[in-house]
């Protein structure tokens, strides 16, 4: 009963946000999301729920770092595949989609988008492409009937929603899935003795190109800086007068 | 016949507007369009789409289309979307579609581009302009292929006008008994509120970690948002202290916003909360630090205590 995480490295939004350059930031991490899908991932296993949680990642020799910190969390396992070019989604959960059939998971969880690209699709795309059933946008999951279904509590715009989906499936995690653990130093220290498996997309039998291609990242135009007023009356007349929204 | 498929979302009493305004995009891109909508028991929201300039409105309706449910809406979405040859599937970014047209794409083999604000075409081709890094940066996209699948910004796009003549319903036909059965609608959480919807709202009151309680949130952000009839936002730290529901969240991973007027409300700006703010045309921010980021970006900037501003203000308006 194996649980598949695949997780992105990503620049670290919080160095981004004070840098004020998301894309240049020398920083990586794994995507916040992802780290909440391995987080829940190693609950499931803790409770007996599973008895291995494999991590799949993309990218060059550099993200081994990312496999090292998901290792050190608690991961078992993990798995880079050895691609280093600027794949689309599609691309991505061909890839994975490979990747899932070498592993035979019961489950399969990952983050509901990286925070980078912003596009959340990678999850859907993998259950469509396997026929599996999905629940996207989780904030939380059960299993029942002897695993043969998960009761999932996803984050709509309307609000919350329950679905069951029968297993495999494919599972994607909000925000308010869990809260990840700290990495321990017995854990890092563990982490350095776990194997890391690097695979190619020859040796998984899948050959993908990416069909989108970023021309250009450019700032958005910035607001003008506004007035500052001073008390409330004023606020209300300029509210009234001058922007005319009351 | 180049044709591009609107996705139409409802929730099974009328149409969602701000799944109309994919509608403006498919103008933008040119060709015919068609409206597609999936559910049951749909004939009046049909019929209240007939006049959006679309070649017509497509409606699978089935009893096992009673609830969205992604494996069976996205095999019948890209049924659709073969039958008719729709070169570009589209829908209004939100829950739904972000549920179910990745799923599609997977499906018709092709590549999706998430959130367009914008296009541009140039020598026949067309690009797509999306926010990327929580709206930091914007990424211009081309996707090769004979189809791709969108979700467009609502508040990228204006809504569009329903003066044409009534077009054609056609109902489209698929095989119930083959839909895939591995998902089972349990339940929703029914919150009424007579509040207007967030994203659609013409004012929206947002708060902050400030705050401090869910009764004061009430009082505070809910008294300012009922005296001007507007909506209830929050920040992401707002609702994880258990002052507002999830889905009150505005910026990166909740809702994009961009009413007439946003008033923020113990708001500092971190960038996530920005980006789902930043079209609003008018963004009032009321602070205690005067070095908030988000005075960087509001239209008036007021410093001060929450907690005596914003009574006066309740005051002030319902005065007026």
């Amino acid at each position: 009963m194996k649980i598949l995480v695949p997780f992105k490295s990503v620049a670290d939004p919080n160095n981004a946000i004070v840098a004020g350059a998301a894309v240049s930031t020398p920083k990586s991490v794994i995507n916040p999301f992802d780290e909440i899908a391995i987080e829940e991932a190693l609950r499931i296993r803790e409770r007996g729920q599973a008895t291995e949680s494999v991590g799949v990642t993309i990218g060059p020799p550099a993200v081994d770092e990312q496999i090292r910190a998901a290792l050190a969390m608690g991961v078992d396992h993990a798995i880079r595949i050895d691609d280093s070019r600027a794949l689309d989604p599609y691309a991505v959960a061909r890839i994975l989609g490979a990747v899932v059939k070498r592993e035979a998971p019961y489950v399969v969880i990952m983050g509901k988008q990286a925070v980078d690209d912003d596009s959340n699709q990678v999850g859907q795309m993998l259950a469509g492409l396997l026929g599996w059933p999905q629940a996207t946008f989780v904030s939380k999951v059960e299993f029942l009937d002897d695993k043969r279904r998960a009761r999932c509590t996803r984050e709509t715009d309307a609000g919350l929603e329950v679905v069951e989906v029968n297993l495999p499936a494919i599972i994607t995690a909000d925000l308010r899935l869990n809260e990840p653990r700290y990495v321990s130093l017995p854990g890092l220290i563990k982490a350095r003795r776990k194997p890391i498996e690097v695979l190619t997309c020859d040796q998984l039998g899948v050959t993908v190109r990416p069909l989108t291609t970023v021309l250009s990242i450019a700032r958005p135009p910035k607001r003008a800086a506004g007035t500052r007023v001073e008390s409330v009356e004023e606020l209300i007349t300029k509210l009234k007068q001058e922007a005319k929204v009351l | 016949m180049a044709e591009s498929l609107v996705l139409i979302e409802h929730d099974r009493q009328q149409v969602k507007r701000p799944s109309l305004h994919a509608i403006t995009l498919a103008r933008q891109l040119g060709g015919e369009y068609a409206l597609l909508v999936l559910g049951h028991g749909l004939d009046g929201i049909a019929a209240s789409l007939v006049s959006y300039g679309a070649s017509a409105v497509v409606v699978a309706d089935d009893p096992g289309l009673a609830e969205p449910l992604a494996d069976r809406y996205a095999t019948v979405i890209a049924e659709a979307a073969q039958e008719r040859g729709a070169t570009t599937l589209l829908g209004t970014s939100s829950t739904f579609s972000k549920d179910i047209l990745p799923r599609a794409a997977a499906l018709l083999d092709a590549p999706m581009v998430t959130d367009v604000v914008a296009i541009e075409k140039m020598n026949g081709s067309i690009s797509y302009r999306r926010p990327i890094n929580a709206g930091s940066m914007f990424a211009t996209v081309k996707v090769e292929g004979d189809r791709r699948i969108l979700t467009v910004r609502a508040t990228a796009f204006e809504p569009p006008a329903a003066n044409a003549a009534p077009c054609a319903i056609k109902r489209f036909d698929f095989d119930a008994a083959s839909l895939p059965n591995g998902m089972q609608f349990i339940s929703r959480e029914e919150r009424k509120s007579d509040r207007p919807e967030l994203t659609e709202a013409r004012v929206v009151v947002s708060g902050g970690r400030p705050l401090k309680d869910k009764e004061t949130f009430e009082r505070l952000v809910g008294g300012l948002a009922d005296a001007l009839g507007g909506a209830i936002g929050a920040t992401r730290a707002a609702v994880d202290a258990g002052m507002a529901p999830n889905d009150y969240q505005i910026g990166q991973t909740g809702k994009i916003v961009a009413p007439e007027l946003y008033i923020a409300l113990g708001i500092s700006g971190a960038i996530q909360h920005l980006a789902g703010i930043k079209d609003s045309r008018v963004i009032v921010a009321i602070n205690k630090d005067p070095d908030a980021p988000i005075f960087q970006m509001a239209t008036y900037a007021l410093v001060g205590d929450l907690y005596r501003i914003v009574p006066q203000l309740i005051e002030s308006i319902r005065r007026a």
